[in-house]
């Protein structure tokens, strides 16, 4: 097996494996948080942490830890930093905090975590394990604020970034269902599908120029 | 009285899947054979129950007495995964007809997010012990209506016609909403009957 650079590590995370739209793992946050944008980016930035710290507890300790119970052992180290996630977010975002209400803490049963430490942390080095932490995490990043964008956007009209809302004005009557569950499933439904095309596409181009 | 409007609560208004987002990978991923679904629908149902019951009995007199609160992600996980291998261990002596039908699923059920939510849920509507039971047994029979419902619908892809970008989880997930839409109507339910 050709190992890849650490650069490539945290890349193919990105695109390649992304989380929901090719793996379509951890979709319990994917779709309860992404109401908004913003919503989506603390998400984001808190499965990022826990993922990259997790990954790397779990690859530090792969040597010593048995292999029958490893199940339990990386849930332990995946619940370590879901605490420090969640301690820190009481005390500097509390009405985010409000917001993603138990899916902070039900991190520690996302599918991504457990899948990436038992897929690609307990087999490889401390820092390898680090830069595909991150790009896992970035990539569902990503994915959680596009999913955001879109159901903000619809559902109410604007999009607002920061301080700015864009466009000022909404130019169609909101469509409020898409911030309901119903919504949420649809949009992920038709957004993965809309992927799935551009892949297709994007691997049929690489296959012609290849042959 | 809050006994039937937290099972129907459970159940219809605010099911774990449709409303409350919570178990979607097993759903997803265990929903295409009828059998299988039923099959999870059994353990779900069984740990969910038993670990509410479990997560706030710890919740009362472990974690509240000695104030450990900030805690408590860490130590229901343990408790679950602790509770999960007691069952696993008890059924394979007590009842090992039922240990084989639900065998592969139970591990799996520890990191199903839907009995941990369970358990925060029931802290954060402060049910205490007895009402908490209610509602896991309330959320696990909702997420096995689900399931089953779902798992019907899915048996029938087999025959039809999809288009390639849709097969697999986008359909799954574009149906789901459907369902959900279907389930928002009951959403009523409580301030026009039982209130």
């Amino acid at each position: 097996m050709n190992k890849r650079s650490l650069i490539g590590e945290f890349t193919k995370g990105l695109i390649e494996e992304n989380a929901t739209f090719k793996a379509a793992i951890g979709l319990c946050p994917t779709l309860a948080v992404t109401t908004s944008l913003v919503n989506g980016f603390w998400m984001g930035v808190a499965v990022v942490f826990v993922l990259t710290f997790s990954n790397v507890f779990v690859s530090i300790l792969r040597k010593v830890t048995p292999d029958q119970i490893r199940i339990p052992v990386f849930v332990i180290l995946i619940a370590t930093p879901v605490v420090i996630v969640e301690l820190v977010m009481r005390a500097y975002l509390p009405a985010m905090y409000q917001i993603l209400g138990i899916f902070v803490s039900l991190i520690v049963v996302n599918c991504i975590v457990i899948a990436r430490a038992e897929a690609f942390a307990y087999k490889n080095s401390p820092l390898r394990a680090a830069f595909d932490g991150l790009g896992v995490g970035a990539g569902f990043m990503i994915d959680l604020m596009l999913i955001g964008a879109v159901r903000e956007f619809l559902g109410t009209g604007t999009l607002t970034v920061g301080s700015m809302v864009l466009p000022s004005k909404p130019l169609f009557e909101p469509m409020s269902v898409m911030l309901t569950p119903p919504g949420g499933f649809i949009t992920l439904g038709v957004l993965m599908a809309v992927l799935n095309i551009a892949f297709q596409r994007a691997a049929a181009k690489r296959a012609k120029t290849v042959s | 009285m809050q006994f039937i409007s937290i099972l129907l609560a459970g159940v219809l208004t605010s099911n774990f899947i449709f409303m409350q987002y919570l178990g979607l990978c097993a759903f997803v991923g265990l929903s295409e054979q009828f059998e299988t679904a039923i099959g999870m629908s059994g353990a779900v149902i069984f740990v969910m129950t038993f670990a509410s019951t479990v997560a706030a009995a710890f919740e009362q007199f472990i974690l509240v007495p000695f104030g450990l609160e900030y805690l408590r992600t860490i130590a229901y996980i343990l408790v679950i995964a602790a509770f999960v291998q007691l069952v696993e261990i008890f059924l394979k002596k007590t009842a090992p007809s039922l240990y084989k039908a639900l065998g592969i699923y139970l591990p799996l059920i520890t990191t199903n997010c839907a009995v941990l939510g369970a358990a925060m849920l029931n802290v954060k509507n402060q049910y205490g012990i007895l009402w908490g039971t209610v509602n896991g047994l309330a959320g696990a029979l909702g997420w096995s209506l689900a399931i089953v419902i779902f798992a019907g619908i899915r048996e029938r892809w087999k025959f039809m016609n999809i288009p390639e970008v849709l097969k697999g989880f986008p359909l799954a997930l574009i149906s789901t909403g459907l369902m959900s839409l279907g389930f928002l109507g009951f959403s009523g339910l409580f301030k026009t009957i039982l209130k």
